[in-house]
C-alpha cells in the first residue's frame, strides 16, 4: 500500500494531475530567485523549452543568453560562480552536460564552484525528435564527476523542490528532467531532502526492493499495485537523489526484501542501477534486475510508445520483479 | 607616467622571473619552457606594475583578475607571485610534485591567488568574460585579465567567449594573446592558420592592440589604453618570441613542451642544457 508518511496524492493512479518535471524546474528557478539575489539563470537558446522563460520574464536582468553554444555557457557560469553567483545553466542533456562535459569537469568540478547544471529532455521519452535528442547516458557522465551532486526528480512538484534545494546546496549539482507531461505524484508536504530516499509503497512482507527514479516512479507504484493483487508484496523507494545514494535506506530495504529491481529512464549501464549495484556488491550483496535502456539508442516515436518499446513498461517491471523474487538471497 | 626608471625595475624582474622559471622547470623534469620565458615581461608588468593586486591579502574583494587561460605557462605565473610576495621563492622548486601547491597546471583552490583552474585550452576567455560579467552586474570597478596563447585559438570555446564578450560590451575585460607563432606539433600557421588575429577579433566587436610583447612600455600603454575604451573589450595581441631571452630555445617549437635537461639535444647535451640557459640568460639580459 501507499506508505502514508510519502503524503502522496490521492489520484495518483486514477486521474493523477500532469506536468512536466522541466515545469517544476521554471517554477523552482523562479522561487529561488526571489530568495536569493545571487541567482542567475543562463540559457543555451532554448528558454522556452528548458522554461527557464519564466525566470527571464521575472528577473530579465539575471537572465543571461549565451546563443547555441553549451561550452561557452558552462565556462561563463564558471567564472560567474567564481565571483558569487549561483548559476544555473540550462540546455538538453545530450548537448549540457552531453557536449560540455569537459568544460564541466574542468572549470566548474575541479575548480569547485557552484554552477547547477540542468539536462532537459532526458530518457526516450523527448518522443519524435529521436535519438540525438533523447539523453540516456547523462546521469553516467555526471556521477563519475567528484563533487557533483546529482538529482533526477520524479514529477513536477519534486522538480521544483529541488531547485529550491540546489540553489541553497553551495556545490556542483546536476539536475536532469523530462519533456513529457507525466503524472504528479508528491504533494507540497512529501519530504524532500537531497541525498534522503523516500518510501512510496510499502507491503507488509515485501519480496522485493524496487528503486526507482525520475518519472517512471509511476510505472514502478502501478506494478506495485498490480503485483499487490497478486500477493508480491514489495516496497517502492523513490531515488531522486543518485549521489551521494542514500546508502542507509537501501542497505534496510534490500536487507529485509533480499532481492532488488532498479528503475531507470538511462542507459543501465552507470546509472541508478549500477550506482545501487556498486553500493551493494560492497554491503549486502544481492540479487538484482534492471529496468532501463539496454545498450541501444532511441528513436522517434510517441512517449509511451517508446517507454514499452524499450522495456520500461508497467509490464516489464511487473516481470523483472518476479524474476528477482524468483532469485531472493537467504 | 612610468619612468625610466621603473621600466629598469620591471626589466630587472623579468630577468629574474626568468631565471627562476628554468631553475624550477629543471628541479620538476617536466613542464613547458618556451611559453613561460616568452611571457616573463608581460607577467613583470602585470605584477609589478599594471595589477591592482595585494600579495598578502590574496583574496581582496577589489584586487583585478588575472585570469590564465593557457595553464600551461603557469610557471611563469608562479615565478611572478613568489617575487611579487605572495609566497617564498624556495616554494617554486616543488613544482609539479606531490604535494605541492604548486601543481602542473593551475588549481584554484590550491594556491591564493591563481583565481581559476585551467589547462585544458580555450576555456579561459569564457569564465574570464562570465567573471567580468557578473562584477558588472554588481557595479564592481576592477578589471579582469584573460591572458591566453595563440594556439587556443584553435579551440570553438575561445571564440564563443569572444562572440559573448563582444555583445555584452565587455569593457572591464582585457585578454592578452601570446602571439608566439608556436604550438606543439610546430608553427601555428602550418598546424591550423590562424591570421589574420587582429581582424578577426576585430570583427566579433573587440577593440585590438597590438604590441611587442617584450617592450614593457607597449604593454603598459596598451592596457591604459584598454581601460579607457568605453564599448568595447579589449584585446591585446602581444608578439613574443618562445624562449625570449635564451637563445639556444628562442623560436624554436621543440622547446613548447620540455623542461631544461629533457629537450632537444643537437644543440645542447641534456645534462648542461640548466647551467647554460642560465648562462645564456645572464649574457643576452633582455
Amino acid at each position: 500500500m501507499i506508505y502514508p508518511d510519502a503524503k502522496l496524492a490521492s489520484n495518483i493512479f486514477e486521474k493523477p494531475d500532469m506536468a512536466s518535471t522541466r515545469e517544476g524546474f521554471g517554477k523552482g528557478a523562479v522561487e529561488a530567485g526571489k530568495e536569493d539575489v545571487r541567482i542567475v539563470v543562463l540559457s543555451a537558446d532554448l528558454a522556452e523549452s528548458t522554461q527557464a522563460h519564466h525566470f527571464q520574464k521575472a528577473f530579465p536582468e539575471r537572465f543571461i543568453q549565451v546563443g547555441v553554444a553549451e561550452q561557452n555557457m558552462a565556462t561563463v557560469a564558471a567564472g560567474m560562480a567564481n565571483y558569487g553567483k549561483i548559476p544555473f545553466i540550462t540546455s538538453y542533456a545530450t548537448f549540457s552536460p552531453g557536449r560540455n562535459w569537459e568544460q564541466i569537469r574542468t572549470t566548474i568540478a575541479i575548480n569547485n564552484v557552484p554552477v547547477i547544471v540542468c539536462g532537459m529532455h532526458a530518457g526516450v521519452s523527448v518522443g519524435p525528435d529521436g535519438a540525438t535528442h533523447q539523453a540516456l547516458e547523462d546521469m553516467a557522465l555526471m556521477r563519475a564527476l567528484p563533487r557533483f551532486t546529482v538529482i533526477s526528480p520524479c514529477d513536477s512538484e519534486e522538480g521544483r523542490k529541488a531547485t529550491l534545494a540546489a540553489a541553497k546546496l553551495g556545490n556542483p549539482v546536476y539536475m536532469r528532467f523530462g519533456r513529457e507531461k507525466t503524472p504528479i505524484m508528491t504533494t507540497r508536504e512529501t519530504p524532500f531532502e537531497i541525498g534522503k530516499a523516500n518510501v512510496l509503497w510499502k507491503s507488509s512482507e515485501p519480496k522485493v526492493a524496487v528503486f526507482a527514479t525520475g518519472p517512471l516512479v509511476h510505472n514502478a507504484l502501478l506494478a506495485a499495485r498490480e503485483l499487490e493483487k497478486e500477493s508480491v508484496g514489495v516496497t517502492v523507494i523513490n531515488v531522486h537523489t543518485i549521489k551521494p545514494l542514500d546508502e542507509e535506506i537501501i542497505l534496510a530495504v534490500a536487507r529485509e526484501a533480499r532481492a532488488v529491481v532498479t528503475v531507470e529512464e538511462h542507459q543501465v549501464a552507470g546509472g541508478l542501477g549500477s550506482a545501487i549495484a556498486e553500493f551493494l556488491a560492497r554491503e549486502l550483496p544481492t540479487p538484482m534486475e534492471f529496468v532501463g535502456v539496454h545498450d541501444q539508442f532511441g528513436q522517434s516515436g510517441e512517449p509511451k510508445q517508446l517507454i514499452e518499446h524499450y522495456g520500461m513498461g508497467v509490464s516489464h517491471i511487473v516481470a523483472a520483479v518476479k524474476k528477482a523474487a524468483g532469485r531472493r538471497s537467504t | 607616467m612610468i619612468t625610466d626608471k621603473q621600466i629598469k625595475d620591471i626589466e630587472k624582474k623579468a630577468l629574474a622571473i626568468r631565471r627562476t622559471v628554468i631553475e624550477m622547470l629543471a628541479e620538476a623534469k617536466s613542464g613547458h619552457t618556451a611559453g613561460p620565458l616568452g611571457m616573463a615581461d608581460i607577467f613583470a608588468a602585470l605584477y609589478f606594475h599594471v595589477l591592482r593586486h595585494d600579495p598578502k591579502h590574496p583574496d581582496w574583494d577589489e584586487r583585478d583578475r588575472l585570469m590564465l587561460s593557457n595553464g600551461h605557462i603557469t610557471p611563469v605565473r608562479y615565478a611572478a607571485m613568489a617575487h611579487a610576495g605572495y609566497f617564498p621563492l624556495s616554494e617554486c622548486l616543488t613544482l609539479r610534485k606531490f604535494g605541492s601547491r604548486l601543481q602542473g597546471h593551475p588549481e584554484r583552490e590550491r594556491l591564493p591567488g591563481i583565481e581559476t583552474t585551467s589547462g585544458p585550452l580555450g576555456s579561459g576567455l569564457s569564465q574570464a568574460s562570465g567573471y567580468a560579467y557578473a562584477a558588472r552586474m554588481d557595479g564592481k570597478t576592477f578589471r579582469v585579465f584573460c591572458l591566453m596563447s595563440d594556439g587556443e585559438q584553435e579551440e570553438g570555446n575561445t571564440w564563443e567567449g569572444a562572440m559573448f564578450a563582444g555583445k555584452y560590451r565587455l569593457t572591464n575585460l582585457t585578454a592578452v594573446m601570446d602571439r608566439n607563432n608556436i604550438q606543439i606539433d610546430g608553427n601555428t600557421e602550418d598546424v591550423m592558420p590562424l591570421e589574420p588575429l587582429a581582424d578577426k577579433y576585430r570583427a566579433f566587436n573587440w577593440h585590438v592592440i597590438e604590441i611587442g610583447g617584450h617592450n614593457i612600455t607597449e604593454f603598459i600603454d596598451a592596457c591604459d589604453e584598454a581601460k579607457s575604451i568605453k564599448e568595447k573589450p579589449t584585446l591585446i595581441l602581444a608578439h613574443t618570441t618562445p624562449g625570449k631571452g635564451v637563445p639556444s630555445i628562442e623560436n624554436d617549437y621543440r622547446w613548447h613542451g620540455n623542461p631544461p635537461g629533457k629537450g632537444p639535444t643537437d644543440k645542447i647535451p641534456a645534462d648542461k642544457q640548466k647551467e647554460t640557459f642560465l648562462k645564456e640568460l645572464e649574457e643576452t639580459k633582455v
